[in-house]
């Protein structure tokens, strides 16, 4: 039984003065997630993300379709005793200090009152807030509020995590720490969902990728399986810095330094393209195939008006594992 | 669930206490102190009715102008803020969050309001040296007060789940005014006649009766309070406030956050 | 049903219930506070206090007392009380809040002087706030006219009233009865005409309702006065010529005296009784008469007024 199971799921909302005309935030949605999965849900800022982790979460109504989660109703309390949620930017009760919150949130979440101190301290010394703990959080940086976040997130041991960019506002580390974070969770078996732009922290993390643009799923498909489909690349690099004139029909994208030349070309130009530098009598560094990337997938569906389904749409936890950076 | 309500509501009477909302009891104490100095020492005879008349009228106003500020901001600062989605993602029911505000403000301003009770009667022990029986009315006016905070917390609450803070607060206050000319209401709808008649009635029934919770005067010149009216006052307190806490409920559990 | 169905529908019910509940409470709160009236209407009573205490909106507090004292006035006539102790204090914080609503002064007049059950029975107030409300509206001649008014009627002070009718006369858009009324006030200030006149200009004057109720019961009165007064002279003159008194109308009607019987200004006929008198048949209805009265007769403790009037 998929842990997450949405269909149909739709958003319009009516605006204007009169609020006559209407404006979908998001198109009806099928969508299903497996347990153990760390999917990704990409689009670009304004796509639908936000919208559809609020439909998930009963803080907006939809107008049409139905989602479940775990098999029970998106207003069940006992699903969402098992679920976790980090919204885009969180705020928290800045008055609070972070041990505060998370016993707050802990009672709020039924834990009972012996496990949950243990638990609160666990889970700072987990998120790496040990020394933070009586901070108040109007003094957090954006930083800590996000892994206060996190660390809200799991507090309760949920069974599916929802995670509204988990990386945004952190530095390289902050974003190494909470990938390391998501890689744990998989391991102990929790499902993720977790929506982000930054697709280089999609390509190494998921099982599974969906791209939402414009309130559209465009695509969805495991990630060696949607790079696939894209045409590959190679890159050139020879002695010299001339550029043959025959690469201006070839689609090169090139750049040119003192005493070297680079040029990157469609893999179906590469020997038309190791000619021309012959020809030229240009000596040849090496020629490497470009890895094809989740970006030029990305930007291939922005282009394409259709929803592209890719033949392995389902997932297939098995061939997951073998994803890595 | 009543435990997550109580959390709920210790959490909203913690957050107004670190917002420094209790401070106000200092403005209050140098306020009554000072009066009950000043008329000391300027006039004879009426030193009771004025510390009474002050003290009691400064509880109900400082009262107000809390229950109204936080009030207005209960639910919409957390709407805005978005520190509700952290909340509502929990196993929490929308009611529950609604109730347990009110709790927790109705809670902040009752223990607000004993402090300045004691105030009260301090400043009423300086002025006449010992207190008389009538005193246990003033009691019976502090409770009254009590009550009407109880019913300006939940139309606060009401209002602010649907509107911004400032419409909120126009709002609550201007029920306020109304309600404490109940009787002139009253005195209007015997002398209008048609459709104003019953736009009037409709104003006499459906805008909270404060002048009824209203007995300062009253003790301050130490009349008794008849037990049928606290009685009925009580009663009247409860059932309009949770009448104004379905209306919050019913708003509030079907809206789209933002 | 889905939880939040069931919110909804709990929430729902639970709302329409309370508030039948609040409507029903509210009227059991009216009723006990309305049984014991606390005049804490009057518990800050002066107007300088409460000037400073309504922070610049007096008017708006005019307002409210002017309301008050209208309802308080009507409150206690229906209920028959004959106690209005608390009129005049609260059309003095009326005026004190706002000097110029002149339909406070209007009431006053009206209902402050005349003894109870009829009014306050306070005329010295009565005057005390037309002369405040002269020192704030020199220019309006209502308040002379009130005045004037109060002298004629409560006080019999004909020649206080001539000069208070004089003046008044002066003064731009003056009701024309003013002047004659102040003509009158010399030679004939007792008689029916005059006070005849006075009301007439006071029925037709005023918006006020209950000014205006006073008024057409005062006009019927002296029409009842004069009727009796000329009948009885009629009883005496035809005694005099037949040398005994008539049993009936119908034989003064069959003698020619009278052209039918004769009927009071609400279309009953008179009462004659013995030794030639003329009574009227209900005196409930004509409040202010003074003559026709039966003997032994007991005014009721509520005046009554023609709600028409």
């Amino acid at each position: 039984m998929p842990v997450i199971e949405i269909v149909g799921l739709e958003k319009t909302y009516k605006v204007g003065f009169w609020r006559k005309r209407a404006k979908t935030g998001l198109y009806p949605l099928d969508l299903r997630i497996e347990e153990g999965e760390i999917f990704g849900y990409l689009g670009a800022n304004g796509a639908g993300k936000t919208t559809t982790l609020k439909l998930l979460m009963g803080l907006v109504f939809p107008t049409a379709g139905t989602a479940r989660i775990l098999g029970m109703e998106l207003d069940d309390p006992k699903m969402k005793a098992q679920i976790g949620f980090l919204p885009e930017q969180p705020y928290f009760y800045d008055y609070l200090t972070g041990r505060e919150l998370l016993e707050y949130y802990g009672q709020l979440s039924g834990i009972p009152g012996a496990n949950r101190s243990r638990r609160v301290a666990e889970v700072l010394d987990q998120v790496g807030l040990k020394d933070a703990g009586d901070t108040q959080l109007r003094k957090f940086s954006k930083g800590m509020l996000q892994r206060i976040g996190i660390a809200q997130a799991i507090l309760h041991d949920p069974k599916v995590l929802f995670l509204d960019e988990p990386m945004s506002g952190l530095d390289p580390m902050g974003r190494r720490e909470v990938r390391d974070l998501i890689e744990q969770l998989k391991r102990d078996g929790k499902t993720v969902f977790f929506s982000t732009h930054i697709l280089s922290d999609a390509e190494a993390l998921c099982d599974r990728v969906g791209i939402i643009h414009q309130g559209k799923l465009r695509g969805v498909g495991a990630v060696a399986d949607l790079t696939a489909s894209v045409q590959g690349k190679v890159e050139l690099v020879w002695h010299g810095n001339i550029v043959p004139k025959a690469f201006a029909s070839l689609g090169a994208e090139y750049h040119v330094t003192t005493d070297t030349a680079r040029a990157v070309i469609p893999e179906a130009n590469q020997d038309a393209a190791i000619d021309a530098l012959r020809r030229e009598r240009l000596r040849l560094i090496s020629v490497v195939p470009v890895r094809k990337s989740l970006e030029d997938y990305f930007m291939a569906q922005l282009n394409s008006p259709a929803v592209n389904q890719t033949a392995n749409s389902t997932p297939n936890p098995a061939a997951s594992a073998a994803v890595t950076s | 669930m009543s435990e997550r309500i109580l959390h709920i509501a210790s959490n909203t009477f913690r957050e107004a206490v670190r917002d420094r909302v209790l401070y106000n009891l200092i403005a209050f104490a140098l306020l009554l102190s000072g009066a009950s100095i000043l008329v000391g020492q300027i006039s004879i005879g009426i030193e009771r009715l004025v510390v009474i008349n002050l003290g009691l009228t400064a509880v109900s106003l400082f009262g107000l102008v809390i229950a109204i500020f936080i009030g207005i901001g209960l639910v919409s600062k957390e709407i805005d803020k978005k520190t509700l989605y952290t909340v509502l993602s929990r196993p929490v029911r929308r009611w529950e969050f609604i109730v347990g505000k009110f709790f927790g403000l109705s809670g902040t301003l009752v223990v607000n309001t004993f402090f300045m009770a004691i105030g009260v009667f301090a400043a009423l022990l300086y002025v006449s040296h010992h207190l008389q029986r009538s005193d246990g009315w003033v009691l019976v006016a502090l409770y009254f007060i009590v009550l009407q905070f109880l019913i300006i917390t939940s139309l606060a609450l009401l209002f602010s789940s649907f509107s911004s803070p400032l419409m909120s607060a126009v709002f609550a206050f201007s029920m306020f005014v109304i309600g404490s000319f109940a009787e002139d209401l009253r005195g209007f709808s015997a002398m209008v006649h048609g459709i104003a008649r019953w736009l009037v009635l409709g104003a006499v029934y459906l805008v909270p009766n404060f002048s009824a919770l209203n007995v300062i005067s009253s003790v301050a010149h130490e009349t008794a309070v008849s037990g049928q009216l606290i009685w009925y006052n009580t009663a009247y307190a409860l059932i309009y406030s949770t009448m104004a806490l379905c209306g919050a409920v019913l708003i509030f559990e079907r809206r789209n956050l933002k | 049903m889905s939880a939040t169905k069931r919110v909804l529908l709990t929430s729902s019910l639970l709302l329409v219930f309370c508030l039948a509940g609040s409507v029903a409470i509210l009227r059991k709160v009216d009723r006990v506070r309305n049984a014991s009236p606390s005049p804490d209407v009057l518990y800050i009573s002066s107007p300088k206090t409460l000037r400073r205490l309504s922070l610049g909106y007096n008017g708006l507090l005019a307002d409210v007392y002017w309301t008050r004292a209208v309802q308080f006035f009507g409150n206690e006539h229906a209920q028959g009380t004959g106690r209005y102790s608390l009129l005049a204090p609260l059309l003095e914080i009326t005026t004190g809040l706002d000097p110029h609503l002149i339909v406070a002064y209007d009431f006053g007049a009206n209902f402050l002087a005349s003894k109870p059950p009829l009014g306050a029975g306070e005329p010295d107030r009565a005057i005390a706030l037309m002369k405040f409300g002269i020192s704030n509206n020199p220019g309006e001649w209502r308040l002379y006219r009130n005045l004037g008014f109060i002298y004629y009627l409560d006080l019999r002070n004909y020649p206080a009233a001539a000069e208070e009718f004089e003046r008044g006369s002066k003064l731009p858009n003056a009701h024309p009865f003013l002047k004659i009324m102040a003509a009158q006030m010399a030679q004939h200030a007792g008689e029916i005409s005059t006070a005849r006149m006075l009301w007439a200009g006071t029925y037709e004057s005023t918006t006020d309702r209950q000014i205006k109720a006073n008024a057409a019961a005062h006009l019927r009165a002296l029409r009842v006065d004069e009727d009796v007064a000329n009948l009885e002279a009629l009883m005496t003159r035809y005694r005099q010529t037949t040398g005994h008194f008539s049993a009936g109308f119908a034989e003064l009607v069959n003698a020619g005296w009278l052209r039918g019987v004769p009927l009071d200004p609400l279309g009953n006929p008179y009462k004659l009784v013995a030794g030639g008198k003329i009574e009227v048949r209900d005196p409930d209805n004509f409040p202010f008469i003074e003559k026709g009265v039966p003997l032994g007769y007991i005014p009721p403790a509520k005046p009554k007024f023609l709600p028409s009037d």
